[in-house]
C-alpha cells in the first residue's frame, strides 16, 4: 500500500450550501438554503477524516455518533446513517437547519483547526430530508409500561421528551396552548428558515409512535399541573413551555400603534400566515423602514422576515459591536446578503409618535464598548451627548424572553428562580415529585437544540422515576 | 373541532351561539374569556363568556357582527364546528359580598356582564343592574339579566323601549337618589366609549369601578404582548394580567388607538368578504 492511499487526501473547504439568491429570496418566505444533493452530501460526508479522539461528539448537546453517519453517508448507506442519527435525536430535519453547529459540533472538528469543518449540519439535514422524501419508519417502540405521562408544551423540548418517553413504552399526552404543535419551531422560527412542513412532518411520527396531541389546551388555566397528576391519574409531567413572556425596553412610547414584540411580529408572520392576508384572515402591517431591537436570532429572523413583508429597509438596532452579536453566524450572513441594516453601537431611548399614537422616529443613544462585563462581553458605555434621531414606521422589539408564568404560577410546590424560571436540577428533576422541567422554562431563551438535550434528560429521569415508583 | 348546539338571533348583526366544550365549561369563571377560530385560514379572536353550563359541558357567546370573523361566525348554524375553542382564558373577576354592586351592560357588553352579575349576586350582593343599547333591536337578555340581578334597569339610547337615555343616565340616577355610600362598587362592560364615560361620571362620584377590556389578541396567553395597555402608568397585557381593571387608571386613549390598529386591513377583509358572498358564497 502507497503513503498516499493511508493518508486521506484532505479536502480544506466546505461544500457549498446551495441558497436562493439574495435579492430575490429578500421577497419570499420560501426556504432560503436548499439542502444539498446526494453527490455534494457524500462529497461533504467524505471530508471527515474520522479520526480517532471523535471530539466533535462533546459538542452535540443529544450526543449524536456524529463519526458514525458521517461514515455512513460516505458509503451512500443513508438507511443507516439516519437510523444512527434517530438514535439521538427525535428531530433531525429541524436541527439539521436550526442548530448553531459553529459553536457546537463543528467547533471541535479537527479538520476545523486548519481548514473548514466538515459541514455537519448540512449532512445530517440531507439524511434528514432524505428520509422524509421516502417515508418514514417509526421507531421500535417497547411494550406498554401502562404509565401515563403529560408533557406541557410541544416545542424542541417537549417534542424531544415525549418521544424518548412513547420509545420506552409510556403513554405520553402532549398539550398545547395554540392551535398547532411545535411550539417555537411554529410561531417563532420563519418560513424561509424553517419550512413548516417539515415541523409538521416530524410531528406526524410522533403521532405514529403513539403520542396524543391535544391542541387548544392552556395548561394553568383549563387545567392545572396538580390537577393533571390527581385527577387525571398521570404518573409524571414534563413541563417545557418555554420563553414566552416578551421583554420591552421600558422606554416612552413603547406602546405606540406600529410597535411590536418579535413575538407578536414572528406570530403573526409565521403561525398566522399574515403574509398571506387577505386570503388569510390575520393582518400585521409594515411600513417603509423598520428597525428591529436586539442582535439575536429572534432579531435577525425579524429583520428578515420585514424585508419579506414589504419593508424597503430593515435595520438592525444593537448595541455592542458585530462581534458581540449573539445570532448564529449564519443568519447574520444571510440578514447582511439579503440588505438587512445594522446600526451597532446604538439603542434606543424614546419611541416618537405622532398624533394618532403612530411610530414615527427613534430617538438613539450610541454606545462605545467598555471593560468585559459578567458575560465575558465588552460592557457596552452610552456616549453622552450623542443621542440622534432615526426616522422608522415600525419597530419590533427582539430583546429576549422571560418565562411565561401561565404554570409556574398555578403549580403547587414548585420552587421558581429569581428570574421566575423553573428550579431544576441537573436530572431536570424540579422540588416537586414526578414533575419534570427543562428548556427555554428553566434556562431562559436558548437554542432549540439545547431545549432538546433537556428534553431527552428529563425523558431519562422520568423513565428512571416511572420504573422505580 | 367544537360543535355549535344551539343559536338565537337577537338582531341581524347580534347573535348568540351555545358551544360544545366541555374542558372550558368545567374551569370557567366569571368574567373569563375563550379565543376561537373558525377555520385553518381564519384568525384568532378573544370573547369573553356570557354564560357556562358545566353539567353540559358547554359555553355561550354572544357577538355582534363588526368584523369579517364575526360576520362569517354569524353564518354558522346548529350542527356546524369552529376549529379552535380555547380557554378559560383570563383572569376571573374578583368575587365576594362587597354589599351593593351595580352591573352596567351596555350593548353586547350586556352578556359578559351575566355571569359576573350572577355571581355577585350568589355571594350576597345586592346587585343593580343596569342594561342598555343603542334601541329596542339590539337589546337582549332582559330576562335572563333580570333572573340574575336583584332588580333591573332598562334603558335605550334612541327611547325605542322602556326609556331614552344612557346606562349612565341611570347610573347617576340612582346615586343622586340612594347616595355614594349606598353602592360599593361599580362593574361596566361595554363598547369602549361607553366604558370611558361611565368611569368618568364614577370617578365624580368616588366610585370603584371595574371595566373589561376589549384588545386586539393573537395568542392570548401572554405570548405576544399585542393586547398591552397601560394602566396606571405601568403596562399590563389584557390576557393574562386583565381582562378587568381598574376603569379610573386605564389610559382610555391608548387603548382606543391600539384598537384600531388594524383599522383598514379590517376593512378591507370586510369587503373582500362580502363581495365573495354576494356571488354564491363559496364559504
Amino acid at each position: 500500500m502507497s503513503e498516499e492511499k493511508k493518508k486521506k487526501e484532505i479536502i480544506p473547504d466546505k461544500n457549498p450550501m446551495p441558497a436562493q439568491d439574495p435579492m430575490e429570496r429578500a421577497r419570499n418566505f420560501n426556504e432560503v438554503a436548499l439542502g444539498y444533493d446526494e453527490e455534494a452530501a457524500v462529497a461533504e460526508a467524505q471530508r471527515c477524516l474520522q479520526c480517532k479522539k471523535e471530539p466533535c461528539r462533546q459538542g452535540c448537546p443529544v450526543e449524536v455518533n456524529i463519526p458514525q453517519f458521517l461514515r455512513q453517508v460516505a458509503e451512500r448507506d443513508f438507511e443507516g446513517a439516519i437510523k444512527t442519527i434517530k438514535d439521538k435525536n427525535a428531530l433531525p430535519a429541524i436541527c439539521g437547519r436550526v442548530c448553531p453547529q459553529e459553536s457546537q459540533c463543528e467547533s471541535y472538528c479537527t479538520l476545523g483547526k486548519k481548514h473548514q469543518p466538515v459541514s455537519i449540519g448540512r449532512v445530517e439535514r440531507f439524511c434528514a430530508d432524505w428520509e422524509l422524501n421516502k417515508g418514514v419508519t417509526p421507531p421500535e417502540i417497547q411494550a406498554s409500561t401502562t404509565k401515563k405521562v403529560a408533557v406541557i408544551g410541544s416545542g424542541p423540548s417537549g417534542l424531544t421528551c415525549a418521544a424518548d418517553l412513547a420509545k420506552k413504552g409510556h403513554k405520553v399526552v402532549v398539550y398545547e396552548a395554540l392551535h398547532v404543535a411545535g411550539g417555537v419551531l411554529m410561531y417563532g422560527i420563519p418560513e424561509f428558515r424553517l419550512p413548516k412542513d417539515v415541523v409538521q412532518a416530524e410531528i406526524q411520527n410522533l403521532k405514529k409512535m403513539g403520542v396524543d396531541i391535544e391542541v387548544d389546551s392552556v395548561i394553568g388555566k383549563a387545567a392545572t399541573v396538580d390537577e393533571l397528576i390527581e385527577e387525571e391519574g398521570y404518573d409524571a409531567v414534563f413541563i417545557g413551555t418555554g420563553a414566552g413572556l416578551p421583554y420591552f425596553l421600558r422606554i416612552p412610547g413603547e406602546n405606540a400603534c406600529g410597535v411590536y414584540s418579535a413575538n407578536e411580529f414572528l406570530t403573526r408572520t409565521n403561525l398566522m400566515k399574515a403574509y398571506k392576508f387577505p386570503n388569510w384572515d390575520t393582518p400585521i402591517k409594515v411600513g417603509d423602514k423598520v428597525a428591529v431591537l436586539g442582535g439575536g436570532n429572534v432579531a435577525m429572523d425579524s429583520a428578515r422576515t420585514a424585508l419579506r413583508l414589504g419593508a424597503k429597509e430593515s435595520w438592525i438596532v444593537y448595541r455592542r459591536s458585530k462581534e458581540e452579536l449573539p445570532a448564529r453566524a449564519e443568519e447574520v450572513e444571510h440578514a447582511v446578503e439579503e440588505g438587512v441594516k445594522f446600526a451597532l453601537l446604538t439603542s434606543p431611548v424614546e419611541i416618537y409618535q405622532d398624533d394618532n399614537g403612530w411610530v414615527t422616529g427613534m430617538k438613539c443613544i450610541r454606545f462605545e464598548l467598555g471593560e468585559p462585563d459578567a458575560s465575558g462581553r465588552r460592557r457596552p458605555v452610552a456616549v453622552e451627548g450623542s443621542e440622534y434621531d432615526m426616522e422608522i414606521s415600525n419597530v419590533v422589539v427582539a430583546i429576549g424572553q422571560g418565562p411565561n408564568p401561565l404554570v409556574p404560577r398555578t403549580t403547587r410546590g414548585l420552587d421558581l428562580t429569581k428570574k421566575g424560571n423553573i428550579a431544576a436540577d441537573e436530572s431536570a428533576a424540579t422540588s416537586k415529585p414526578g414533575v419534570y422541567a427543562g428548556g427555554d422554562i428553566v434556562t431562559g431563551a436558548a437554542t432549540v437544540i439545547m431545549a432538546m438535550g433537556a428534553g431527552r434528560t428529563a425523558a431519562n429521569s422520568i423513565h428512571e422515576y416511572l420504573v422505580n415508583k | 373541532m367544537f360543535k355549535i348546539l344551539e343559536k338565537r338571533e337577537f338582531s341581524p348583526v347580534m347573535k348568540e351561539l351555545v358551544i360544545k366544550a366541555p374542558r372550558v365549561a368545567m374551569k370557567c369563571q366569571a368574567g373569563q374569556f375563550i379565543i376561537l377560530r373558525i377555520h385553518e385560514e381564519g384568525e384568532r379572536i378573544p370573547l369573553t363568556i356570557a354564560d357556562f353550563n358545566r353539567e353540559k359541558g358547554t359555553i355561550t357567546i354572544v357577538f355582534q357582527e363588526v368584523g369579517k370573523t364575526t360576520m362569517e361566525l354569524g353564518t354558522l348554524n346548529v350542527g356546524d364546528y369552529v376549529r379552535d375553542f380555547v380557554g378559560p382564558l383570563g383572569e376571573p373577576t374578583h368575587i365576594e359580598n362587597f354589599g351593593t354592586v351595580v352591573c352596567i351592560g351596555g350593548g353586547v357588553g350586556i352578556a359578559p356582564v351575566h355571569p359576573i352579575a350572577r355571581a355577585l349576586k350568589e355571594a350576597g350582593n345586592h346587585v343593580i343592574g343596569i342594561i342598555g343599547s343603542r334601541n329596542k333591536d339590539l337589546l337582549f337578555w332582559e330576562d335572563e339579566m333580570r333572573e340574575v340581578c336583584s332588580e333591573l334597569h332598562v334603558t335605550t339610547d334612541d327611547g325605542s323601549y322602556v326609556r331614552k337615555g344612557f346606562v349612565t343616565d341611570v347610573l347617576k340616577e340612582i346615586v343622586n337618589e340612594r347616595g355614594t355610600e349606598s353602592v360599593a362598587r361599580v362593574i361596566a362592560i361595554g363598547p369602549q366609549p361607553m366604558m370611558k364615560v361611565t368611569c368618568g361620571v364614577t370617578k365624580e362620584y368616588g366610585l370603584k369601578t371595574i371595566v373589561s377590556l376589549n384588545a386586539v389578541m393573537v395568542d392570548g396567553t401572554g405570548m405576544c404582548g399585542c393586547c398591552r395597555v397601560s394602566v396606571g402608568g405601568e403596562t399590563k397585557f389584557v390576557c393574562v394580567d386583565g381582562p378587568e381593571f381598574d376603569g379610573h387608571q386605564v389610559d382610555w386613549t391608548q387603548l382606543g388607538r391600539r384598537a384600531a390598529i388594524f383599522k383598514s386591513e379590517e376593512q378591507q377583509a370586510v369587503e373582500k368578504y362580502k363581495s365573495q358572498c354576494s356571488c354564491g358564497g363559496d364559504k
